[in-house]
């Protein structure tokens, strides 16, 4: 645990970093609000309605096809790190295509995963 | 303990230096890499005492000009997200660097000092948690300034985020095949010579088209043209950071560089052998300078791609992070993986 004591001090240290740019900005800057200044930007025109109108969220379903295939990438992760371990290690260099062989086996479900999203038409922008 | 958490203190606070120093001269890189490519001069006015200094201090009066400039909060923004999304999006991009190791051990004031602020077993993953969550800066700033512009541009950049971050993910996945662990001082050990069993990771077999995939994604992950979705000057005019001015412009400025440089750094740790070089092993202080050699070569690229490629339409940049790179990083995990299970 002790080497995770710099990942605090940076921590610190960034967010300090960050405080005194926003207080320095604060205090340097001279400021002359006018109503214009303080309009939102629409290229110089009067803003037409508001921005919180509600709004088509055109990726909600490839956020969700996200979530799923990141978690299989999480699986992946510790599996890719003990390969070449048990490859070459004498103790389990017996278990090696069971070992090879299904993580592929998952590898084809995520593939056909895909292949499933794709057909559903989920990826396609302009529906 | 005392003097291992002095040197802890003494590496963080040097690294946040050169990190600040070196964002400072990648904007001004960026100018003059930008004017050499339009074939124009670039910034050549600004220097001490009546010297040019080739613009040298262009960074300097930048950063003094932009402190000065009126801070607005428009009326209509939700002021305390306003105030804070810049922060929350410069943070992460500073803890990142951490734990890349930029050279191997040198001796110094009689006791061996390591060339990285720390290890951890996880380094990997600590550095794909922090780029995302870099992400929700950009999203709250989009949000909370109540401009239709920086909405665009902040659902632009989940949507690029998450896609991307998919095939990031993946490609990752094959060089731990090779590595064996996540500490990126592991891994960059595992690269000590140019080829063969130690090498680069580069100049093996799959992974040189790994390193494609992982380009792309990383140039997506940090918002540079031809992915600069997000921010694109021409249709959504800087889009999250359209309301922003003075600092907190600068600190939206800061995050997408220090991003680059550490996307360009975790690729030189990942693929290009890190600090390993030649002569490194009788001479470690060479270390750091390899590493800044690729770094910089690195970024030089992201630079020429941004001056030679146009923007992606934004449909057509979904298509291409799902139907093109994350089939492929799954094509290349099963090559990967059968290759080491024939050759070993």
């Amino acid at each position: 645990m002790r080497n995770y004591i710099p990942v605090l001090l940076i921590f610190i240290l960034a967010i300090g970093m960050a405080a005194v740019i926003i207080i320095l900005s604060r205090v340097a800057s001279k400021g002359h609000p006018t109503k214009e200044k303080l309009m939102p930007y629409e290229c110089g025109v009067e803003p037409v309605g508001t921005a919180r109108e509600r709004h088509s969220v055109k990726f909600y379903l490839v956020a969700m096809a996200f979530l799923l295939f990141d978690i299989e990438a999480v699986f992946l992760v510790p599996w890719a790190v003990v390969f070449r371990g048990v490859l070459e290690s004498d103790a389990y260099r017996h278990l090696k295509y069971i070992f090879y062989g299904e993580m592929m086996l998952f590898m084809v479900v995520l593939f056909v995963g895909l292949v499933y999203v794709w057909r559903k038409g989920i990826l396609e922008w302009n529906r | 303990m005392t003097n291992l958490l002095l040197e802890w203190v003494i590496k963080t606070i040097v690294i946040l230096l050169i990190l600040v120093t070196a964002v400072a001269y990648v904007t001004l890189m960026e100018r003059k890499v930008m004017a050499w490519i339009q074939m124009r001069v670039g910034p050549n006015r600004v220097g001490l005492f009546g010297f040019r200094l080739w613009g040298l201090l262009q960074p300097a009066a930048d950063g003094l000009k932009m402190i000065f400039k009126e801070d607005i909060v428009p009326l209509q923004a939700n002021r305390w997200l306003y105030i804070f999304a810049p922060a929350f999006s410069l943070i992460p991009a500073l803890m990142t660097f951490i734990v890349i190791p930029y050279g191997s051990e040198i001796h110094l004031f009689g006791r061996a000092i390591e060339l990285h602020v720390t290890r951890m077993n996880v380094g990997l993953l600590y550095v794909l948690a922090l780029t995302s969550v870099g992400v929700y800066g950009i999203v709250l700033a989009g949000w909370s300034s109540n401009n239709k512009y920086s909405l665009m541009g902040g659902l632009r950049s989940s949507a690029q985020m998450i896609s991307y971050e998919l095939a990031l993910g993946l490609s990752i996945v094959c060089i731990l095949l090779y590595s064996g662990s996540l500490d990126l001082v592991e891994i960059v050990n595992k690269q000590s010579v140019w080829f063969g069993h130690m090498g680069w990771n580069i100049f093996r077999f799959p992974l040189m088209f790994v390193f494609i995939i992982f380009y792309i994604a990383s140039l997506a992950e940090t918002n540079r043209t031809p992915f600069d979705l997000p921010e694109a000057d021409s249709e959504l005019v800087a889009g999250y950071h359209t309301e922003y001015s003075s600092m907190k412009f600068v600190m939206f400025q800061m995050a997408e560089y220090l991003n680059l440089i550490t996307a360009s750094s975790i690729a030189t740790t990942l693929f290009f052998g890190g600090w390993n070089g030649p002569f490194v092993g009788r001479l470690p202080i060479l270390g750091p300078v390899y590493f800044v050699i690729k770094v910089l070569a690195l970024i030089f690229l992201a630079m020429w791609i941004r001056y030679t490629v146009p923007r992606f339409r934004y449909d057509q940049l979904m298509r291409f992070g799902w139907k093109v790179l994350v089939p492929a990083a799954i094509v290349n995990i099963i090559i990967t993986s059968t290759v080491i299970l024939f050759l070993t």
